[in-house]
């Protein structure tokens, strides 16, 4: 049976879910792949979520915020860069391929920007194979 | 003699530094054994063998701390036989509570870890290149057999039941007294908690700027440290210097001993309660307190390996490293 990657995306509810919303009434086309979380801030993704979710073999995860100077909470974003690009770097140290976790920029008014990157997410994971820790690669 | 309380020690994969601390209460520990029996204390202190403890009835010990973490085959084994024996099982010390240090060597293939110990550091010396071998027959007749070596390092909970944590590496003293007090007096937290007075190295660090009351206690860090870079001055908080600490997240119950011989805390206390995954929340709270990404790159750059940095202790615990 052909690989289909199971994304979990943590979704910022002013911006990245907006762009999600956007994205379906555009009818933009992009891969039935990923399941959505609404979080009030991207902020609010701690890593332990993200590691959470790899550990149960999610193939991918994607963790969506503001653009600086857009977030509600004047710096959660700027907590997300700080943590996110760490944790990436972590899952590397740890044997885990960084390419499975993706943390953007998405906004409001960027639906297609959203299809673009779920579909660009869904290639690169294809190309990846299942999550190790389902019995992928 | 019935009415002692009966404990017994067990080492598994650790260096018996947390039985040190059990011998450095010294007359504390003479006044304790009044009210205690030590029945089995191996393979360390007392001459008594495995198979003493396997002849024992079940739950004929009433404490057994359990110091270490499990990696050979003789470990899970004797874990498990400890288990049965004790009616309480303390997991004694940060190796048996998250895995330690030695966690770290999960990383690292069994193959690595062989030829690292045995070929490759400096100072062996070993040109007919004898290795140990998984059994061996000395003089025809003594059929010799090592541990199975496994294929990770795991905390005693992913083996068998845990009673209790103590986190430290090892335990301070008068930790492991207090603990020893709490358990003579029956006052004991709810089963599955870390014994603890519940505060961080924060808290009963004399630099931490709150208590002195400084308003540049909620400052960001805006430049990475480390120890080898300077000499930190010994009033100031490291964070605030730039040396990267886990004070703000780590049990307080070393009384702060790193900090007061200035090196920053590096988390063998075990995470203050509410804390999961150790490595991941350091992660996570020390990046919220970097100024910008500037200071996060130079951190990255300092810290050529992160899962080593942030899981110090604690990687066999961590959510993603125990499934690994």
């Amino acid at each position: 049976m052909e690989f289909v990657p199971n994304i979990i995306g943590f979704a910022c509810q002013w911006c990245t879910y907006a762009g999600a919303d956007l994205a379906g009434n555009l009818r933009c086309k992009y891969p039935p792949t990923v399941k959505l979380i609404k979080v009030p801030c991207s902020g609010r993704v701690k890593p332990e979520y993200v590691m959470e979710a790899l550990a149960n073999g999610a193939d991918g995860v994607l963790v969506g915020g503001c653009h600086f100077g857009d977030c509600h909470y004047k710096d959660g974003n700027h907590k997300t860069k700080n943590r996110m690009d760490m944790l990436k770097v972590m899952l590397g140290d740890l044997g885990f391929d960084p390419r499975r976790f993706r943390r953007e920029w998405i906004s409001g008014a960027e639906g297609k920007k959203f299809a673009e990157v779920i579909t660009d997410f869904t290639a690169e994971l294809i190309e990846l194979g299942p999550n190790p820790l389902k019995g992928g690669k | 003699m019935a009415d002692k309380v009966k404990v017994g020690f067990l080492l598994l994969g650790g260096c018996a530094g947390c039985e040190m601390s059990v011998v450095d209460l010294s007359e504390k520990l003479v006044d304790a054994l009044a009210h205690l029996e030590v029945v089995f204390w191996a393979p360390t202190a007392a001459d008594v063998k495995y198979n003493d403890l396997e002849a024992m009835e079940d739950g004929f010990i009433d404490v057994a701390f359990v110091d270490g973490m499990v990696r050979l085959d003789e470990h899970i084994h004797m874990a498990k036989v400890m288990r049965k024996k004790a009616k309480t099982l303390i997991a004694f010390g940060v190796c048996a509570a998250l895995g330690g240090t030695a966690g770290m060597s999960s990383l690292h293939s069994k193959e690595d870890l062989f030829a690292k110990a045995f070929k490759n550091t400096p100072t062996t010396d070993n040109p007919d290149g004898v290795y140990p071998q998984p059994s061996c027959l000395v003089d025809g007749k003594y059929d010799l057999t090592l541990p199975v070596y496994e294929d990770k390092v795991r905390t005693l909970n992913q083996i068998v039941d845990v009673d209790y944590y103590i986190g430290g590496c090892p335990p301070h003293h008068s930790h492991v007294g207090a603990a020893i007090g709490a358990l003579l007096s029956g006052q004991m937290p709810p089963k599955g908690s870390w014994i603890t007075n519940g505060k961080a190295v924060c808290d009963v660090c004399d630099r931490n700027p709150a208590k002195k009351g400084d308003n540049l206690s909620r400052a960001m860090v805006t430049k990475v440290l480390r120890t080898v870079d300077g000499t930190p001055d010994t009033d100031i908080c490291l964070l605030q210097q730039g040396y990267i600490c886990f004070g703000p997240i780590t049990q307080g119950d070393c009384g702060g001993s790193c900090l007061n011989v200035n090196i920053p805390c590096r988390g063998c206390g075990g995470p203050i309660p509410g804390i999961e995954d150790y490595g991941a929340q350091a992660l996570s709270s020390i990046a919220s307190i970097l100024k910008d990404d500037t200071v996060s790159a130079q951190l990255m750059e300092k810290y050529p390996n992160l899962a080593k940095f942030f899981y110090r202790y604690a990687l066999p615990s961590g959510t993603l490293p125990k499934r690994m």
